[in-house]
């Protein structure tokens, strides 16, 4: 709530809290601008900052941390020789059950995040304590998949960018909350809903949208970050007449599926983002959509001022394993190759030469059993014998992949790309289903095996050289939370077991532990205040800050 | 999609329990949204064969991974073709467990598992249809003597040792008290007969905060004292453990001599030396019929 549009009453309790009468707050609001009162706020985030990102550490302006995905921070304060001694700073409790996914953005010391039922914060980041809070007034209709989760904001000017469970765009103005403007992508009825966490590019609001369990027809849309206003939109799965439409059975494709619900990068130089996409509809049958059913499951190079299609390339083709391609495509530069590293759902981890979306090479990180053989190109092709029968069939990777949304990291101190993988092997079950807008649209059922062994999982550092295993640290059970690396020769993770994990980013070995209390189910990110580095991740339904002390 | 979630060692908030407490009372409090409900008592697909396949498939979606193919149940549910069912016959009551779950058992609410969409109201009833269409059409008669049963598991059979039923027993093992009816008759079997083959509670407890599949562990501490017993919980740097005398041991990793994990469970296959075809029937007729079905 605004000041101005406070209750008279509740105004003055909350100036008196301010020990202030309502005289008072607008000198003191004038004498804090007059002054200059530190820490100084920088108003406004331009385009140029985001391209510069790394030339502010302490800040952490976008969701993968710049606009190459890599998830690495700079700060180096907490490194290998002091890891050990971190302790909890603050933590901020957003008071809901169901997974807290948010990576929190942080700009000049206040800390922007989102949280279940498309919770917004801005928060004191020194202190933890609550600027704004914003929570949107959901239809009581909407049942999306997965969780009532969240990913994260953008930020530019003076506003942040939240994509809601009811496939709004929403504009916030960053120092109140206030509602900007408010767009409706599409109709959240048939299935439609937004998790990720925008993409700024220039003044452009870039967002994909979930629903590969419905039989949406995916899209990526691009708003006017002043008005709200749609400057274009990519659809997915593409329709008649256009480039692919042939490779999806009849109509099919109108229920193709195809969701874009990871955030995607951006490569300056050329000026194309990347965008991934995930499975085709229904994902766990492909009676009916015969063809390679572009382009679920694949990487896209676009022109952001456009939305054209410059390249693609597909992982999994005519996919009946549920794997999503939505992993974050990072951007990596080795000499004169310019490329993308994606370490795949599917178990496969791929190095992709980004001007031309060649496939430089394709390795598994995680045991595979849908593949055994790979085409001219060296891409890894399915078995015919994989794909789910009305009995059951067991596949390696399972239904939740080998990984899955949770972000790598690459450092470029160690050259190497840390993702979390999944060691987990399911029964893949049909369930053959007539379409219904709106209505849950697996085509599929899916039951864990009758292995001996439990489900394990792993913080694994590929060489995207060799795309070989160069460590792992073992999870007791597969993990759902991401990996940041830092200039301070570390990496951290969490695990489901709710240890939150630093380890040196070249041996990993394990320098520091903290028990959250509930599992990790987000990506971590770190910033600095004051001069102080601090690490901070969201686990149960908090969200917890780490430092030296 | 990120749908799949079950995996052992999850630690599920508490929190999540107080919500539902907090979810009572608002639904005391909104008596009038509560009527809407109960209103509809009867399946307005009652005896529609093709609600009961379209049913069929929603089943296989949402509710298979723990209650099987079939719904028969499989390692982790009941097996739900019995005609009697632990929380209630009726239409209404299927309509309640599946809609709301079950507190302080896997059951999940529908829609709150984290995985999955959840069912309209719509496909809930098309669910009941498929169950109704594949249960038994009378309670069965359960072969065995039950009485029997009880003293073979309280006497020779010795199952006492580490199983408690309703307050009586040991701890080692898992309490039995609700077993029959949570579990196919097969699975009882063969976790008689080869209770390696699949740890307790199978290798996922959905909905649980976490799961106690009762690993065999080893551990010799720094001073060079052995223990061996059961895994009550552990992660990556510290173990929970209870010795085969039923003492609790709470170890940091880092700081034991050694540890060794096996599933090899504890329990004895009984083979038929140790206990016949008939006996075995006796004692499952008593896990069945405990807990009051």
């Amino acid at each position: 709530m605004k000041l101005r549009t406070m209750p008279w009453a509740v105004k003055s309790r909350f100036l008196a809290s301010l020990g202030m009468t309502s005289l008072q707050f607008p000198v003191m609001v004038f004498l804090a601008m007059a002054s200059g009162a530190a820490p100084s706020l920088r108003a406004q985030v331009t385009p140029q900052r985001l391209l510069d990102s790394g030339k502010e550490p302490q800040n952490w302006l976008m969701y993968s941390g710049d606009y190459a995905g890599r998830r690495f921070s700079a700060l180096d304060q907490i490194n290998t020789s002091n890891a050990g001694m971190l302790v909890p700073k603050w933590a901020y409790q957003t008071m809901a059950g169901g997974k807290f996914e948010t990576t929190a953005l942080v700009v000049d010391g206040i800390l922007y995040g989102t949280g279940q039922d498309n919770r917004a914060f801005a928060l004191d980041a020194r202190s933890g304590r609550p600027i704004w809070q914003y929570q949107r007034a959901l239809p009581v209709d909407i049942r999306p998949c997965c969780g009532r989760v969240n990913r994260g904001l953008a930020i530019l000017g003076d506003k942040v960018f939240l994509g809601t469970l009811d496939a709004h765009v929403i504009a916030l103005d960053a120092k109140t909350g206030s509602v900007v403007w408010d767009v409706t992508t599409v109709d959240y009825r048939k299935g439609y809903s937004i998790t990720l966490a925008p993409l700024m590019i220039k003044n452009l609001v870039i967002i994909g949208v979930s629903g590969g369990e419905y039989g949406i027809r995916g899209f990526i849309d691009a708003y006017d970050a002043a008005t709200g206003e749609r400057k274009w939109r990519f659809y997915t799965v593409p329709g008649p007449g256009e480039p692919g439409n042939e490779t999806w059975e009849g109509e099919s494709w109108k229920i193709g599926g195809a969701p874009a619900w990871i955030t995607g990068t951006y490569d300056p130089a050329t000026n194309t983002t990347f965008w991934t996409t995930g499975n085709p509809s229904p994902s766990n049958r492909g009676e009916g959509r015969a063809g390679d059913n572009l382009y679920s499951n694949s990487l896209l190079a676009l022109d952001p001022e456009t939305g054209r299609l410059k390249w693609y390339f597909q992982f999994s083709k005519h996919d009946d394993h549920d794997y999503d391609a939505t992993q974050v495509p990072v951007i990596v530069d080795q000499g004169e190759r310019h490329l993308i590293l994606q370490a795949n759902r599917n178990g496969f981890f791929y190095v992709i030469d980004r001007t031309s979306g060649k496939l430089v090479s394709a390795n598994p990180f995680a045991k595979v059993t849908w593949s055994d053989s790979k085409d001219a190109s060296g891409a890894p092709i399915a078995r015919k014998d994989a794909s789910p029968t009305l009995e059951g069939n067991r596949v390696c990777p399972g239904a939740a992949g080998a990984t899955n949304w949770m972000s790598p990291t690459y450092d470029p101190q160690t050259q190497l790309f840390y993702v979390t993988a999944r060691e987990q092997c399911d029964v893949f079950s049909t369930a053959p289903q007539a379409y219904e807008a709106g209505h849950a649209y697996y085509g599929s059922a899916y039951f864990p095996n009758d292995d001996a062994a439990p489900f394990t999982g792993a913080l694994r550092a590929l060489d995207p050289n060799s795309g070989k295993i160069k460590w792992e640290w073992k999870h007791p059970s597969p993990t759902w939370s991401g990996v940041l690396s830092t200039a301070g020769g570390l990496v951290f993770t969490g695990d489901a077991e709710g240890n939150f994990i630093a380890l040196e980013a070249a041996s990993g070995k394990a320098l520091w532990h903290f028990q959250c209390g509930a599992s990790v189910y987000s990506s971590p990110m770190s910033f600095a205040i004051d001069g102080k580095q601090y690490v901070a991740v969201a686990a149960g339904s908090a969200l917890f800050t780490f430092a030296l002390p | 999609m990120p749908r799949p979630n079950f995996q052992r060692g999850k630690l599920w908030p508490r929190r999540r329990r107080l919500g539902f407490l907090f979810g009572c009372a608002v639904v005391v409090a909104c008596a009038a949204a509560a009527v809407t409900v109960r209103a509809q008592e009867k399946n307005p697909f009652s005896g529609d064969a093709k609600a009961a396949k379209v049913g069929e498939s929603q089943f296989r979606a949402n509710c298979a991974f723990c209650h099987g193919l079939g719904a028969r149940g499989g390692g982790r549910g009941p097996d739900l073709t019995r005609a009697q069912k632990r929380h209630g016959n009726a239409d209404a009551d299927l309509f309640r467990t599946i809609n709301e779950g079950v507190p302080g058992t896997a059951m999940p609410q529908n829609g709150a598992t984290q995985q999955g969409v959840g069912m309209t109201e719509e496909e809930i009833w098309q669910v009941i249809s498929y169950i109704r269409s594949v249960q038994a059409k009378a309670p069965a008669q359960i072969p065995g003597n039950a009485a029997h049963g009880k003293e073979l598991f309280y006497g020779s059979a010795t199952c006492s040792t580490c199983h408690m039923i309703e307050g009586k027993g040991g701890r080692l093992g898992p309490d039995l008290s609700t077993t029959g009816s949570a579990r196919s008759t097969d699975y009882l079997v063969e976790s008689v007969r080869n209770p390696s083959r699949r740890l307790a509670q199978g290798i996922s407890e959905a909905m649980k905060e976490f799961s106690q599949e009762y690993e065999t562990v080893t551990v010799v501490t720094a001073e060079g004292t052995k223990f061996m017993g059961v895994v009550l919980n552990e992660d990556h740097f510290t173990l929970q453990m209870m010795d085969t005398r039923e003492q609790l041991h709470l170890f940091e990793k880092g700081k034991l001599r050694s540890l060794e994990k096996s599933r090899e469970s504890l329990m004895p296959a009984y083979d038929q030396k140790m206990l016949s075809d008939k006996d075995l029937q006796d004692l499952i007729a008593y896990l069945l019929g405990v807990g009051a079905l």
